[in-house]
């Protein structure tokens, strides 16, 4: 791919316990924002003559957790798939607007999108392992980057598997079915399938709405330790959830434009102890409390 | 619930019970869904779910005892031919008695080998390419698709003639060979592998091909590691149906050069071939006794073959199979 993408990514940074409102740290210190992973300006997203998503603009800061809410329909799932480029594979989507990644067009016609998702991982809402073994599932993204010799896959299936809260389960069982698993279990076998290329960046669309409250909050635990490696973005329903990992929240809602069409778009982005405490658009507080939709 | 019936609970009840009209109508509506609930239909629906079972089952039987019958018949009156030299000897017009299938049983090995070949290549790359790569909204796709599921419709002598115009003779001019069997053979069984490939593809759930995109794989990756993998037992349900349909043509296979005598052991690429349908075909309309026979034997040499080559294709298709 003619543009590279790397940019050397502040590992050595320890995330701080939270962000307050004013972007001080708990000490009342004012704290450099953390480098920007994504800005996005002005989205558009259109499947076919559906106008979905306009106008959507924020910034996705490194090693925070980003909780995308909002209504059913709203389009959340869509600008999530806009950070990696799945929305390719969406028959009739077109994006427009501007998704910077570290400063390069993520859109540019150089880009390799292959390249991107190999960066950008993705977990989806519905547990997907692929019919294979629990140790295939995790082996694929090694797999399909290249040859690699077996011990090192066996090192890195481990490490992804341990990264992923799973090891200590599934340790026994490596050569069964990775449907074998109890949804929970799937789940994190998702993650750590997805973690085990070490990506940068981890996109999550609603990964804990198909599981039991315990399974939830193992996989919530689960993001607040990947956030000290990862930039994570999710998307959730549930508003106790954004409001306990997130560092940041952005709340999405669907309106009607002046000719009755229903379409997506960004109403309020800020630091999260601020959108639940002190929401400042009136629609977000309403939906915070429950009065809405 | 029909208002008539409605009527009817009203009627049945002391007047004195009566509550409003609104309270009746909600416990007969309730009746009656309980009613669809917990206890069989009216007997109208019973006779009707009777009858339907009676017809199935009839339908079933039916094909049941005809397929045995045949199978039985053929054991009985061809048993006094099953014998060694049935598989082992050539044939001959002059002995019956020591004739046998064996130029016959090769020519329909090498043709259905050359079949199999050419349709798994063939068929699930032209699947692989209609459901995952082609671009729907294309005229030329879309006249393709339609296409393929019309040939599936074509008689098989259509087959038989433009193997004979275009394989054996012009374009091809492999002669009549083997290989000019197993071609025509293919090109008629096609439409079938690829309608069943496409079928077993689109059933992989969209899910396994988006985790695996996301997790940076090509689509050619996708397609190889994953998703023809998922599809296989399907796929090989479609070869085994395309073969099992392969075997028994003899009317294409008469039109390019199947013949009825061949004494010695055919080749796939040179000189004349025959097979067993054919030579059954042969041994049936000869006036004597014996090779009636013969030809009856020859029927189940023929399922014989197929069982085995279908066993081999189901033992492929479970292994495939193995639940995830
Ligand atoms: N593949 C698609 N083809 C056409 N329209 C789509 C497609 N996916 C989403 N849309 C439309 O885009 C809009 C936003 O959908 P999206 O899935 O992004 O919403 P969402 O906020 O994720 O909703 P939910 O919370 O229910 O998942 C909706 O109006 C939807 O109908
Ligand atoms: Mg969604």
């Amino acid at each position: 791919m003619a543009v590279d993408l790397t940019v050397t990514t502040a590992r050595g940074r320890t995330k701080p316990a939270s962000v307050t409102a004013d972007g001080s740290d708990a000490l009342g210190e004012p704290r450099p924002l953390p480098p920007t992973v994504f800005d996005v300006s002005d989205l558009f997203v259109t499947y076919g003559s559906h106008r979905a998503v306009r106008e959507v603009s924020l910034t996705v800061h490194e090693r925070e957790i980003t909780a995308l809410i909002g209504p059913s329909g709203c389009g959340k799932s869509t600008v999530l798939r806009c950070l990696n480029r799945m929305n390719d594979q969406v028959p009739g989507a077109r994006v427009t607007g501007k998704v910077a990644y570290y400063g390069e067009d993520l859109y540019a016609p150089q880009v390799d999108p292959i390249e991107v998702r190999r960066r950008i991982g993705m977990v989806f809402q519905k547990p997907n392992p692929f019919p294979k073994s629990i140790y295939e599932n995790v082996a694929y993204g090694l797999r399909v980057e290249g040859r690699r010799p077996k011990s090192e896959l066996d090192d890195r299936v481990e490490e992804a598997l341990t990264g992923a809260a799973l090891w200590d389960e599934v340790k026994d069982k490596l050569k069964e079915s990775g449907f074998a698993l109890s949804g929970g279990q799937q789940q994190r076998l998702c993650i750590a399938r997805a973690i085990a290329v070490r990506p940068e960046v981890l996109l999550m669309d609603e990964p804990c709405s198909a599981l039991d409250p315990i399974a939830t909050a193992k996989v919530e635990d689960l993001m607040l330790k990947l956030a000290d490696e990862f930039t994570i973005v999710i998307v959730t329903h549930n508003m106790q959830q954004a409001a306990r990992v997130s560092d940041r929240t952005a709340f999405f809602t669907a309106e009607n434009d002046s000719e009755g069409v229903r379409h997506g778009r960004l109403v309020e982005y800020d630091v999260t102890d601020k959108i639940f405490s002190n929401p400042a658009d009136r629609r977000t507080e309403d939906y915070i409390s429950g009065r809405f939709g | 619930m029909t208002t008539g019936e409605t009527q009817k609970i009203r009627e049945d009840r002391p007047r004195e019970r009566r509550t409003t009209e609104r309270t009746r109508l909600a416990v007969a509506g309730a009746r009656a869904a309980g009613q669809g609930l917990y206890t069989p239909r009216s007997a109208k629906h019973r006779v009707t779910n009777t009858l339907f079972s009676a017809v199935l089952f009839l339908g079933l039987g039916t094909a049941l005892v005809a397929l045995t019958a045949i199978i039985g018949w053929a054991l009985v009156e061809g048993w006094p031919r099953l014998d060694a030299n049935l598989f082992l000897a050539g044939p001959s017009t002059i002995n019956p008695e020591e004739a046998g299938f064996r130029t016959a049983i090769i020519g329909t090995v090498y043709v259905i080998g050359g079949v199999i070949a050419l349709i798994v290549p063939l068929g699930v790359g032209a699947a692989i390419y209609l459901e995952e790569f082609a671009d729907r909204e294309r005229w030329y796709n879309r006249f393709i698709e339609l296409n393929i599921q019309n040939l599936a419709g074509v008689p098989s002598i259509v087959f038989g003639i433009l193997g004979l115009a275009f394989i054996v003779r012009g374009l091809g001019n492999f002669g009549f060979v083997a290989a000019a069997g197993s071609m025509t053979l293919a090109l008629l069984v096609l439409p079938t592998v690829i309608l069943a490939s496409r079928e077993a593809i689109r059933a992989v759930p969209s899910s396994v091909r988006n985790g695996s995109l996301a997790l940076g794989a090509t689509l050619w990756q996708t397609v190889w590691r994953n998703v023809l993998p998922a599809a296989a037992p399907g796929i090989l349900t479609g070869v085994i149906l395309g073969v099992a349909r392969a075997i028994g043509e003899a009317a294409p296979l008469l039109l390019v050069g199947a013949v009825t005598f061949v004494v010695y052991d055919p080749s796939f690429f040179e000189g004349g071939y025959s097979v067993l349908p054919v030579q059954i075909y042969n041994y049936a309309k000869r006036p004597q006794e014996e090779f009636h026979v013969m030809a009856i034997a020859g029927v189940l040499v023929m399922l014989v073959v197929l069982m085995l080559i279908n066993s081999f294709a189901i033992w492929l298709r479970n292994r495939y199979e193995k639940k995830w």
